[in-house]
């Protein structure tokens, strides 16, 4: 009994050490990130290695679920004529959560992952301490590239993802449910809003910030070989998954305070 | 060239480190315990010891990339336990290492790892980085390979590469762990030949941790045996000849170290 005590303290502390040491990740990132030299060779690498090669399965995604959203809004409600607002629900629901929140969660867990399995590797292969031992600083080096790159594309992703997704849903609109071009666009024109853009990039710029610390934590923390690495990526996933979902409902309400 | 008068290496024959009551632990085990031991500037000290004797451990204390729980690791007065991180960048300048893996970024070529630790520093044209990136692959028996990526490289290669890169920033001691592991014995005897002319040409402090015994004999000044979180042994191979210690003899002999109940026995 007398054991019993510690480990339960031990229990609790680990998730709480985790949160400390994201806190200061994150710190000293975003002070790594505005402090000069900026070495913009490396954010360019990660931007195009984060950002563009993420564009399918963003576009695919939004795409769709655009498409989706008209449908069932379209379907669920026949009776109250919801299918004329149809540009209303898919724009608004697309800017103002379904599109940061998707891409957050499906680029995020890509580009999450493959940051964690980069520096994992590195850790694992004494990559990261050749370059402490040369005096380089792996945050500088490693984790503001990856971070600049992040806050940089997951917006843009979104942008786009918007955009597709309102094009999905005018697809639908006109091709399955029989409305007009304009009569879509004219009820997206009026209905979005700078406020709702806004709303949503504001949220993909916090959960950009999630996914790029989460990654580059695990990665450098991860231990234990090979299966370390893969258990510090799956890790990754499920730790900035869960961030996005959790965050997004207090980022909801804080936006809506402020707007 | 120094002058005949003059040594070829000043200051050679003093204490570089003098390491004190080191103690490191990982939960309930004490993998350093109380070791203190000295490094002389110019010497190469070689560190013996079975696997997960915690030689490496002792390595990664030298340049401050592992904390201590307790002691001290006095670099020229300074005691590297006590340093931040940001603290440790200019010693760690004049303190290169080469890791048993070789560590190289894999995601560059070999230019830009042997050249990192110049750009990193700064202060250098691109033109003197390639001559001296150039001149440091030449002296390892590299030379043209500057545009492979490290995958393409074999192990033997990848530790020469990794020397190269500690080497090009002229460190005053470099630290080798595990230099020649899984190295075949031809490539084992040319990464020791470049341990010792490299001692021999810059005047380098070297320590070099190993578990084989033909490279320790070739470039080691003094040689140490980590046993129990400690060296029970730390003396000139002449004196290692000599010694009854029986962790050593156990150790050079390749046997099972006796226990305490055969020691207490005998």
């Amino acid at each position: 009994m007398q054991q019993a005590a510690p480990r339960i303290l031990l229990d609790y502390g680990a998730p709480l050490r985790h949160v400390g040491n994201l806190s200061m990740l994150a710190g000293r990132g975003l002070t790594a990130l505005v402090r000069p030299p900026y070495e913009f060779r490396s954010w360019l690498h990660q931007m195009e290695h984060l950002g563009v090669s993420s564009l399918g399965v963003a576009a695919v995604t939004t795409l769709f679920t655009g498409m989706v959203l008209a449908l069932q809004t379209a379907y669920s409600l026949p009776e109250l004529g919801v299918k004329y607002y149809i540009g209303s629900v898919v724009s608004k629901s697309l800017t103002r959560e379904l599109g940061p929140v998707l891409v957050a969660l499906i680029v995020g867990g890509r580009i999450g992952s493959g940051m964690t399995a980069e520096l994992g590797t590195m850790k694992v292969t004494e990559q990261i301490d050749a370059m402490r031992s040369m005096a380089a600083d792996p945050v500088k080096k490693l984790v503001v590239p990856k971070l600049a790159a992040s806050l940089i594309m997951l917006p843009v992703l979104t942008i786009l993802g918007d955009f597709l997704g309102i094009l999905g849903g005018l697809f639908i609109a006109t091709n399955q449910l029989n409305l007009s071009y304009g009569l879509y666009t004219n009820d997206v024109l009026q209905a979005l809003t700078l406020g709702d853009v806004l709303n949503g990039l504001g949220k993909s710029v916090f959960f950009a910030l999630f996914i790029a610390i989460i990654g580059c934590y695990n990665g450098l923390t991860a231990s234990g070989g090979a299966e370390g690495v893969g258990r510090a990526t799956t890790r990754t996933v499920v730790w900035a998954s869960i961030m996005v979902l959790v965050s997004d409902f207090f980022l909801t309400k804080l936006f809506h305070v402020l707007t | 060239m120094s002058s005949p008068e003059q040594p070829a290496h000043p200051g050679r024959g003093e204490a570089l480190y003098a390491v004190r009551g080191l103690c490191r632990r990982f939960g309930d085990r004490s993998v350093l315990d109380d070791l203190s031991f000295d490094v002389m500037r110019g010497e190469c000290l070689v560190v013996l010891g079975r696997s997960g004797s915690g030689k490496s451990l002792t390595l990664r204390q030298l340049n401050g990339l592992d904390e201590a729980e307790a002691g001290s690791v006095l670099f020229e007065g300074t005691d590297l336990v006590q340093l931040t991180e940001r603290q440790l960048y200019p010693l760690r300048r004049r303190i290169a290492m080469l890791f048993q893996s070789a560590a190289l970024f894999d995601s560059i070529d070999v230019l830009e790892n042997v050249a990192f630790p110049l750009r990193e520093h700064g202060g250098l044209s691109e033109e003197e980085i390639r001559e001296r990136v150039a001149g440091s692959l030449a002296w390892v028996g590299l030379s043209g390979i500057e545009d492979r990526m490290p995958a393409a490289l074999s192990g033997g290669m990848k530790k020469r590469v990794a020397l190269a890169r500690s080497l090009v920033q002229e460190p005053e001691v470099v630290l080798f762990d595990e230099p020649t592991a899984g190295l075949d014995p031809v490539t084992s005897a040319t990464i020791a030949s470049l341990i010792r002319s490299t001692q021999a040409e810059f005047g380098t402090t070297s320590v070099v941790v190993t578990h084989d015994l033909r490279l320790a004999r070739e470039v080691g000044d003094r040689v140490a045996l980590l046993d129990g979180g400690r060296f029970c042994f730390i003396g000139t191979w002449e004196q290692a000849e000599r010694s009854t210690d029986p962790a050593l003899r156990a150790f050079l002999e390749g046997r099972q170290p006796p226990s305490e109940e055969d020691i207490d026995a005998a």
